[in-house]
């Protein structure tokens, strides 16, 4: 058996399943006719072949290693009937391990019932881009994993057909069976099974998708998610979780303050830890921070928490190098004076300068919006296995392939020797995208003679140690005319790049930060200039979830609520106005070069789906209602991931200042929806994480440490923060027309449209985030 | 050595005695289900019952559970309280990434233990000791509510 095939065949947990006979030959003579060369197996059906089409490629075309949709890559079938479908997205929450094998089973005609899902292992050559960011999995995979299904259906009703010795056109695949329609005849799939196998997979453009009326799954939000029942009674397996044989657990201390490095360590008292059994150096990697672990001393001990009394007891001399004196207050005030100071220029309509000088009022303002944390509830943890020339690894990955390849580069070892299992994910907000955790893993394993190793960080570890989202100074100005309608446009937008974390020296925001609503702010006005002035970064810059959406459209649409106050318009109105009258333009004609990686063409802007998730947002919130004493009512919308979003939210502040949220209304168009339910669930847990954010969260350096340990200090939202009425409006989309994302843009609209509402209610004005204490009488 | 009756089972724990029940579950006896979230009774991801209370195994030392009972997520679909809130968890598709998910089915259940028809204030008072990063609030209010609707209760 080959390595890829024993990966085929290894299921979640890890273990080779051998049980089940696959009777997919198809798979086998993929591999075979691989083998020789000819990777184009079957009619073409990899998307390697198409590579030399386009000059350039956009959405899933665009992403490494591109798109599968073989379904002898994907799906088999045993000779019990049940089907096996792989998932090669990783499960963080947002449904991808029931949306993805759902699309399949629906093209297949599957009994859902009958289905299992296999987790794919870090393998993209076989099935195509696994990096789960982006909010893209169901965007880039919703047409080829149709594809992917009907194949399948079509191999095998071509398999009855041949049985049956009838014509194709007589027989049809309905619910987990082929029916011959003259007779009624009918053979199950698992019947099927090995004589389908031996069908050709139909060429491409050959393979009939069904008819969205038909669908019996995808659209309906009735389906109960696969890992549900695993959840609830504990036996789901997320990377904290992976137990093997001989196994040992190991924390590691890193450097407090990014860039350092141990200079001398004492770990005569860690030895002494019943429990612990060495302690190691991790060399610190030089800049720039990609996903390499951080250096520092690992201590590997027979359980948990003797590894964490051992690091307790190491006595470590840090040299903290250059970013020593980083200083939140002090580094805001910079940000703050670069902000005001003229930057390069990213975007440049008409005449700002004109247009101001000559407006009847000049109006500005400026917001802040600090590092944040993810904070998943599982933190980072991965084990490592070396042995024979192979290494394994289990974790929590959004990007396994990156895990596998970072992994192999450090063990000196070809990736063709490292599996990556993907365990589920406790939470990934883009920290997960980041495989340095598993780096340390390897290379404590690899200290311990290969041994399995499993590294735990702890919550501290976590937000001392992190990827951070960054942190920003967003300095507006408008001119309005008489009516108090912006006639002028300036974004000043200052934070560090999340290309520091991968360019030491880069100091501008990238193009794809830009087009996360500063540089493509879709509003009718004939002079914008959005400039970019530079920032150093002094940790470690990720992606977040909705990354620099957050920042801009808390200053956007704070900022559009401010004009409408200025010019004593109703927000909603002004809003709509500023927007202007629906239009559909290319993104490039806002200077967005980036479009969340999607073809202009095919996703250009449409301000005519901003208007409408607002006017569906502000009816379903009854807008303009008669509110009682310290109630207010916000709006925010907001243009992210291809998706359009409006949020409004009700406040309440009473007399001293306590803020609560009775009631928040989402409405959202990201195209068609697979499930309905977990798009409504995204945008439910994007409300309270976008809650959080806006109420609560702060990371801050002093030292040039993060000065919050844990969640007594880095808050995050609780039940009682969560609105009382959460109410996600679905706008119904086409099947056959573009996707939007759904798993970020759901964060953005809400910082605002709470602190629109805060003003709305109380004629105060929040420009920094958090809201914290500034509320409090 | 540390004897506790874990799951209706009666089990040595080898372990030094300050060492958290969480650790001890997790890594001695293989019961992964009790999550570990911050190591400092905030988050509430690692609830399990002690004696039928809901207690914090992260900073429990296993010392302080020498001779009783402690039942975690693994067996707590026995109880039939137990078992109305994980059905209801299950249909109301309450989890998303379900990291937490076990401390809250533990603590829910202490709950509707305790009081079978909780108000809106006491639930949120009883859950405000769990996180859910993906923000499952909501829908844990409704799961909460359905359980309690299950036993035969109103929400009062």
């Amino acid at each position: 058996m080959s390595a890829a095939e024993e990966r085929m065949q290894t299921t979640e947990d890890g273990s080779l399943d051998r049980s089940l006979v696959l009777a997919n030959v198809s798979r086998r003579r993929f591999l075979h006719v691989s083998a020789l060369g000819t990777f184009v197996l079957a009619a073409g059906f990899s998307s390697t072949a198409r590579a030399q089409d386009a000059p350039k490629k956009y959405g899933a075309d665009g992403m490494p290693n591109g798109w599968v949709d073989d379904p002898a890559v994907f799906v088999s079938i045993g000779e019990d009937g049940i089907v096996k479908i792989v998932c090669h997205r990783s499960e963080m929450g947002q449904g991808v391990r029931t949306g993805m094998p759902l699309i399949v089973a629906e093209e297949l005609e599957a009994d859902w019932k009958r289905v299992r899902v296999v987790q794919a292992p870090g393998d993209e050559k076989r099935y195509g881009n696994q990096d789960t960011d982006g909010s893209r999995s169901t965007r880039h995979f919703l047409t080829p994993m149709r594809r992917c299904g009907a194949a399948a259906r079509t191999m095998l009703e071509a398999a009855a057909a041949a049985q049956w010795k009838v014509p194709v056109t007589e027989v049809e695949a309905r619910n987990h069976e082929v029916v011959h329609k003259p007779t009624g005849r009918r053979l199950g799939y698992g019947a099927l099974a090995k004589a389908a196998a031996k069908q050709p997979v139909p060429s491409r453009d050959s393979v009939k998708l069904k008819d969205p009326s038909k669908f019996r799954y995808i659209g309906t939000g009735q389906i109960k998610l696969v890992d549900g029942p695993d959840i609830a009674t504990g036996k789901a397996q997320y990377g904290i979780d992976t137990r093997l044989d001989g196994q040992l657990y190991a924390v590691v201390a890193r450097p407090p303050v990014f860039g350092g490095k141990a200079t001398n360590v004492d770990d005569a008292e860690a030895l002494k830890v019943p429990g612990v059994l060495k302690v190691v150096t991790i060399e610190q990697t030089p800049l720039p921070a990609e996903f390499n672990p951080l250096g520092g001393v690992g201590v590997v001990a027979t359980n948990t928490w003797a590894a964490m009394q051992g690091r307790k007891a190491l006595k470590i001399t840090w040299d903290d190098g250059p970013n020593a004196s980083y200083d939140s207050v002090s580094y805001k005030a910079s940000l703050e004076e670069s902000a005001r100071k003229p930057g390069k220029v990213v975007r440049n309509d008409g005449d700002f300068d004109k247009a101001a000088a000559g407006a009847a009022k000049r109006i500005d303002a400026e917001y802040y919006v600090p590092h944040l944390a993810h904070a998943t509830m599982e933190a980072p943890a991965a084990t490592v296995r070396i042995a024979n020339g192979k290494c394994e690894v289990w974790g929590p990955f959004q990007s396994p392939q990156a895990a596998r390849d970072r992994v192999a580069k450090r063990l000196g070892m070809s990736a063709d020797d490292v599996t990556v299992h993907v365990t589920l994910l406790g939470g990934g907000f883009g920290r997960k995208s980041k495989p340095d955790f598993a780096i340390e893993a390897a290379v404590l394993s690899k200290a311990m003679g290969g041994k399995p190793v499993k590294v735990t960080w702890t919550r501290e570890d976590d937000l001392h140690n992190s990827y951070l989202h960054t942190v920003s100074v967003e300095h507006l100005e408008a001119g309005v005319d008489g009516r108090g309608a912006p006639v002028a446009w300036l974004h000043r937008s200052v934070a560090p790049t999340i290309i520091s974390t991968f360019n030491a020296a880069a100091n501008q925001e990238a193009p794809f930060e830009l087009g996360m609503g500063v540089i493509n702010v879709p509003f009718a006005i004939q002079n914008v200039r959005i400039e970019n002035p530079p920032a150093t970064a002094h940790t470690r810059i990720g992606w977040f979830r909705s990354v620099s959406n957050i920042p801009h459209a808390f200053a956007v649409q704070s900022f559009v609520a401010e004009l409408a106050a200025a010019a004593g318009r109703d927000q909603k109105d002004f809003l709509l106005e500023v927007i202007g009258p629906p239009r559909v333009f290319s993104p490039l004609m806002v200077g967005d070069t980036w479009n969340h990686g999607e073809n202009p063409e095919r996703y250009p802007v449409d301000t005519g789906r901003l208007r409408r998730v607002v006017e569906i947002a502000a009816r379903a919130a009854d807008w303009g209602r008669q509110m009682p004493k310290g109630h207010g009512l916000g709006i925010a919308a907001h243009y992210s991931f291809v998706t359009y979003v409006a949020a409004v939210a009700e406040v309440a502040v009473d007399d001293k200042g306590q803020l609560t949220i009775p009631r928040v209304d989402i409405a959202v168009d990201c195209g068609a929806s697979v499930n309905p339910d977990r798009v409504r669930s995204q945008m439910e847990g994007a409300c309270v994480m976008g809650i959080g954010l806006a109420l609560l969260g702060e990371i801050s350096f002093k030292n040039g440490r993060v000065e919050q340990d844990n969640f007594h200090a880095y808050q995050v939202a609780r039940m009682p923060n969560a609105p009382r009425v959460t109410r996600v409006h679905i706008i119904p989309g086409d099947y056959d027309k573009p996707l939007g994302g759904v798993g970020e843009p759901g964060v953005p609209p809400i910082a605002p449209a709470i602190c629109n509402a805060i003003f709305a209610a109380t004629g105060k004005r929040i420009r920094r985030l958090p809201i914290g204490e500034q509320l409090k009488v | 050595m540390t004897r506790v009756t874990i799951n209706g089972k009666s089990q040595n724990v080898d372990l030094p005695e300050d060492t958290p029940l969480l650790w001890a579950l997790r890594d001695y006896l293989g019961l992964t289900g009790t999550k570990f979230g911050c190591g400092m009774a905030l988050c509430g991801a690692c609830t399990v019952h002690v004696d039928g209370q809901p207690v914090r195994s992260c900073s429990t030392p296993i010392s302080a559970v020498a001779g009783k009972k402690v039942t975690t997520i693994e067996a707590i679909g026995t109880d039939k309280v137990g078992h109305a809130v994980q059905a209801a968890w299950i249909d109301v598709n309450v989890p998303q990434c379900g990291y937490c998910q076990a401390g809250k089915i533990m603590s829910a259940t202490a709950l509707l233990k305790r009081t079978p028809h909780p108000t809106d204030a006491e639930v949120d008072e009883a859950m405000s000791g769990n996180i859910c990063r993906c923000g499952t609030y909501a829908r844990i209010r409704t799961a909460i509510a359905q359980a309690a609707a299950h036993q035969g209760g109103t929400k009062s």
